[in-house]
């Protein structure tokens, strides 16, 4: 039994690692690198993940755990609660809806639709607070998040690329 | 048919997680303590892991500042010799000003403030965004840091705490949007609140009215509220326009590295001046608010 055992446990760990890795990211997305200039528009890393995850592997980028990542992102980023969790879960929606359209599509139009979607969730988050602060926050701090976000997502997409052909290609 | 079943079931699913995503952003509302409390667990919880992941980060920064200032030796050097000839005059006149003020303290019978308390931190996380200004400190309740202690740096005034965990707590920055702060601008001491807007440049708002504010005054606490010392210096005014002007706070953002979380014994005096006006909302009729000790003893001694 015991090979078998170690088996399950194996494939256990290599499920989890989009989950595992998105929150990585997340905590990624907060330490602080001290580059002068960088935190007004550092990007989202945890969006990339979302997207690519629930793109190519939807099976181990459940719902469930993506309202769990932006929960946590919105904890530890002290944003209110429950944003990002929002904004992840239509993210999620919006790829699985679109998921047909997207695979097997060259690279650039995956890139165009991430652009899109980060887009969208940049609005709407900047809606929702905006709304629920009832101040308006500053958009030209906010456009320059986004637009880093989205030149950022190929290199990202590619790392985690990587990480998906070594450790998910059997799972 | 499963398959439309499925769907169904998924957007079901969607649903629910949004109401409970919905649901979370509410309580945020409703109840600030419990969240700030969910808070500040998660984040002892993640505070060990952000520690591990911010040295890697700090020798990143390092290397960075380190090609910064070579690049900026000769005119860093050329700086602070005229600096330091300039510190030394000011030192003989705060030799002098310090003697004279022991003198008039002594004639006054003045009460010195209570003493402050300090303790050094690392910033271990630093969400700066468009939604939210706060730090994550590696130091915690096990260290003697509580709720409403004044973050600072040699410079100035960052924020303050407003989550315990016991071996991390969270710092709202005095860019949050969230943030208020009691000041007082220029040599008249023209009083102001200075209002967080996730920007780099605060906001004086609720400025005295037909008070003049110049760019360049320099910026520090008032006592008004009790929750903060007066004179701690906080910034210099960036930029005025008619009615708005915008403060740059004295600290650099991308060089938080350690804070000193000070606790300047003001808690009794917050708690005991929070009281009263949270009654005087309340009804009309309710007790004066009483004196705090700490924050306006010395007036209390002058008057008498």
């Amino acid at each position: 039994m015991r090979p078998s055992l170690l088996r399950r446990l194996d494939t256990f760990a290599r499920q989890v690692t989009p989950f595992a890795l998105t929150v990585v990211l997340v905590l990624c997305n907060v330490v602080p690198l001290r580059i002068p200039g960088l935190e007004a528009v550092a990007p989202s890393l945890p969006l990339i993940s979302v997207f690519y995850w629930s793109l190519y592997r939807p099976d181990l980028m459940p719902a469930a755990a993506v309202i769990a990542i932006g929960l946590l992102q919105d904890t530890v980023s002290g944003a209110i609660i429950g944003i990002s969790a929002a904004i992840f879960i239509l993210v999620h929606a919006a790829v699985c809806a679109q998921r047909r359209f997207f695979l097997g599509k060259p690279f650039v139009i995956v890139w165009l639709g991430f652009a899109l979607i980060a887009v969208a969730a940049f609005c709407l988050g900047w809606m929702l607070t905006s709304m629920i602060v009832a101040t308006l926050i500053e958009v030209p701090a906010l456009l320059a998040r986004t637009a880093v976000t989205i030149g950022c997502f190929p290199a990202v997409a590619w790392l985690l690329l990587r990480c998906q052909v070594a450790l998910l290609r059997s799972v | 048919m499963p398959n439309a079943l499925k769907t169904i079931a998924q957007w079901i699913t969607y649903g629910m997680l949004l109401i409970a995503a919905g649901a979370a952003v509410l309580a945020n509302k409703a109840d600030t303590a419990l969240i700030e409390r969910v808070r500040v667990q998660v984040i002892g919880a993640v505070a060990p892991i952000l520690e591990l992941m911010a040295s890697p980060a700090a020798g990143v920064s390092g290397a960075v500042d380190s090609v910064r200032d070579w690049l900026r030796l000769a005119d860093d050097n050329a700086r602070l010799r005229s600096e330091v000839a300039r510190l030394a005059e000011w030192r003989a006149v705060a030799e002098r000003l310090e003697a004279e003020n022991a003198d008039l303290r002594a004639l006054l019978n003045y009460v010195p403030e209570p003493e402050a308390r300090f303790v050094a931190a690392r910033v271990i996380a630093d969400s700066g965004g468009a939604f939210a200004q706060s730090l994550l400190l590696n130091a915690g309740s096990q260290h003697g840091i509580a709720k409403g202690h004044v973050v600072m740096t040699g410079e100035g005034l960052v924020g303050r705490v407003i989550g315990v965990a016991p071996r991390a707590s969270r710092a709202l920055l005095i860019t949050d949007l969230n943030s208020r702060v009691p000041v007082t601008v220029g040599v008249h001491g023209v009083r102001a609140i200075l209002a967080g807007d996730n920007t780099d440049l605060p906001k004086l708002v609720h400025v005295e009215p037909g008070a003049t504010i110049v760019r360049g005054d320099r910026v520090v606490t008032s006592a008004l509220t009790g929750a903060f010392p007066p004179g701690l210096p906080v910034g210099m005014v960036a930029e005025t326009e008619r009615l708005d002007a915008s403060v740059r706070p004295l600290f650099d953002r991308s060089r938080l590295d350690f804070v000193r979380v000070v606790d300047l014994g003001l808690a009794p005096a917050l708690a005991g001046a929070m009281k009263p006006s949270v009654a005087n909302s309340g009804g009309g009729t309710s007790t004066p608010p009483s004196p705090s000790p700490s924050a306006s003893g010395a007036r209390l001694v002058g008057s008498e």
